[in-house]
């Protein structure tokens, strides 16, 4: 478990983190959402124990990060920003020498190297120098690290930045195969990671936690939750539409030209829209209904933020 | 205590993974043949002694040792493996020693290096090799000195350069202590308390007694305190700089 209680860090020019409080639980996944500058990383750096907070505290499964640092550290696979890697070693030895840390020795040793190196595939690459790969790799590299020693504590910043789209699906695989039963905490930009990866979402903003709920409650803030959109073969009867219970406002598509109903608070549509497609024998070629718009909550909550 | 060893691997290694050991190695072994034999007159002086080879070792370590320093602590802070290592169950005793003893070890193995010199010497005359050995002791003590001021300097500053002309600079003034040119400075105006304690703090000095086969406990303290000293402030100075 970990508690952070009013977690605050001021540098020299601003508040970079601003009286933090929260809980997480083993099993949960927990996506740390914000613009550049928000604290994301600060937050991480304090929770790892490389930053000390200016006042507050960070407590991993009962261990102070302050006072009991190395205790904690045992427990907590970190990824930092940029994964950042000795790059004048292979990364059979980096591993290695990571491994050793770990407080691995011979033939456990080879085999936690071995596992991490097969977990995000570098078994290409073990004889290179970190320095000579591709920006992909190296990421991977560091979340080889990262996850050698199955820690309690997984903090990834920005895990998947720079990965082609397949890496980014293998890495979000490795990470959700990891999450049963620790505790994952992960930053980023991109807010489909946050649904498809995360239990719960933290928008922070300005170093303040602005909303601390499920990635869903997220999409559901959306003036486009339970939104539906309609492509058909032939102009459709707006006035029926709107006239629909529950549909709060029609919005033109000029790209496709399809249709989309927004719902108003808390009020289902699609049943509605459907029969009513139904009765009028309408052509319909797309029907899709929305969960929300992650970028547009986003968007709306941290406005004017963008540093 | 336990990591001391694994990160001083890693570090001693990682000076092979570059060309830096091979051109140091090979510069200092030129260097050092070069001073010996045609600057400080070894056949002239007509007497079987490595103090040519010896007296020159504070100048050539000034530029050849911070060049050893610069990138100890540097380096972690420009690549950002620093957070890597900072947050890694390691302390901070672990971390500061074993980069420093990798480098230190490294410039022992360099000096260990210049046998031929004391063969030479053995086979031309009849030397004390009771004093070549602590030569190369007091030797060995100086370079500890002068990584001691680079790792901390290395740790102030992200660029190597500046690390670097840091270092020449500092440890230029802690071997010209003992001069007049820096004890005019303070000639007139300070008390005599002072001026001997400046003088006091002279590698020159206490180097010499040592390479002439004198042994004080008091020079040996000297520089495994300087040691020590430096050490402790790289620590504090990555404390405070680790993040920026």
């Amino acid at each position: 478990m970990i508690k952070v209680t009013h977690l605050t860090k001021r540098f020299v020019q601003q508040v970079a983190v601003d009286d933090l409080s929260f809980t997480i639980e083993p099993g949960e996944v927990v996506g740390f959402l914000g613009p550049n500058g928000a604290g994301k990383s600060t937050t991480m750096k304090m929770l790892t124990g490389f930053l000390q907070p200016c006042e507050g505290n960070v407590s991993i499964c009962g261990f102070d990060i302050g006072k009991q640092t190395l205790q904690a550290q045992r427990l907590i696979g970190y990824l930092p920003e940029g994964a950042p890697c000795y790059g004048d070693m292979s990364v059979g030895d980096f591993l290695s020498f990571i491994g050793q840390v770990r407080g691995y020795r011979g033939k456990e040793l080879k085999q936690r190297v071995a596992r991490a190196i097969a977990l995000v595939e570098l078994e290409r690459v073990v004889e290179q120098n970190i320095d000579t790969l591709s920006k992909g790799f190296k990421r991977r590299v560091g979340l080889a690290q990262a996850v050698m020693h199955d820690p309690k504590v997984l903090i990834l910043d920005e895990p998947t930045d720079g990965l082609d789209p397949n890496q980014k699906h293998q890495v979000r695989k490795l990470i959700k195969s990891l999450a049963v039963d620790r505790i994952v905490i992960i930053s980023t930009h991109i807010l489909e990671e946050v649904s498809a990866l995360c239990t719960r979402a933290m928008v922070i903003s300005h170093g303040r936690l602005l909303i601390d709920e499920t990635p869903y409650a997220l999409q559901s803030r959306s003036r486009y939750h339970q939104a539906v959109t309609i492509l058909a073969e032939q102009p459709l009867d707006r006035q029926l539409l709107q006239a629909l219970p529950g549909v709060m406002a029609l919005e033109d598509n000029p790209l496709d030209g399809s249709i989309t109903l927004l719902a108003k608070p808390g009020e289902v549509i699609f049943p509605a829209v459907n029969q009513l497609i139904h009765a009028q024998g309408w052509q319909v070629r797309e029907l899709e209904v929305e969960r929300g718009r992650l970028d547009e909550v986003f968007r709306s909550l941290t406005r004017g933020d963008a540093a | 205590m336990k990591q001391l060893p694994i990160i001083f691997k890693r570090e001693f290694t990682s000076f092979f993974a570059t060309p830096l050991a091979y051109v140091f190695l090979l510069i200092f072994l030129v260097l050092s043949s070069v001073f010996t034999f045609y600057l400080s007159g070894f056949y002239e002086s007509g007497q079987a002694n490595l103090n040519p080879f010896f007296n020159f070792h504070p100048w050539l370590y000034l530029f050849l040792v911070p060049a050893l320093a610069m990138r100890m602590w540097a380096e972690e802070r420009k690549s950002g493996t620093i957070e890597l290592l900072m947050t890694l169950p390691i302390t901070r005793f672990e971390s500061v020693v074993g980069k420093f003893l990798a480098a230190w070890v490294f410039a022992g193995i360099a000096l260990l290096l210049t046998f031929p010199m004391v063969l030479t010497v053995n086979y031309l005359g009849d030397p004390d090799n009771g004093a070549i050995l602590t030569g190369y002791l007091g030797s060995w003590l100086l370079v500890g000195a002068y990584l001691s001021v680079g790792s901390c300097m290395s740790a102030l500053a992200k660029n190597q350069v500046i690390a670097f002309i840091l270092t020449v600079s500092l440890c230029f003034l802690f071997v010209v202590s003992g001069f007049s040119l820096v004890l005019d400075v303070f000639n007139g105006w300070a008390p005599q308390w002072l001026l001997d304690v400046v003088a006091s703090f002279s590698f020159l000095t206490r180097f010499q007694a040592i390479s002439k086969g004198v042994i004080d406990v008091r020079d040996l303290l000297y520089f495994l305190s300087f040691i020590t000293a430096w050490l402790m402030a790289t620590a504090v100075v990555i404390d405070l700089k680790k993040a920026d």
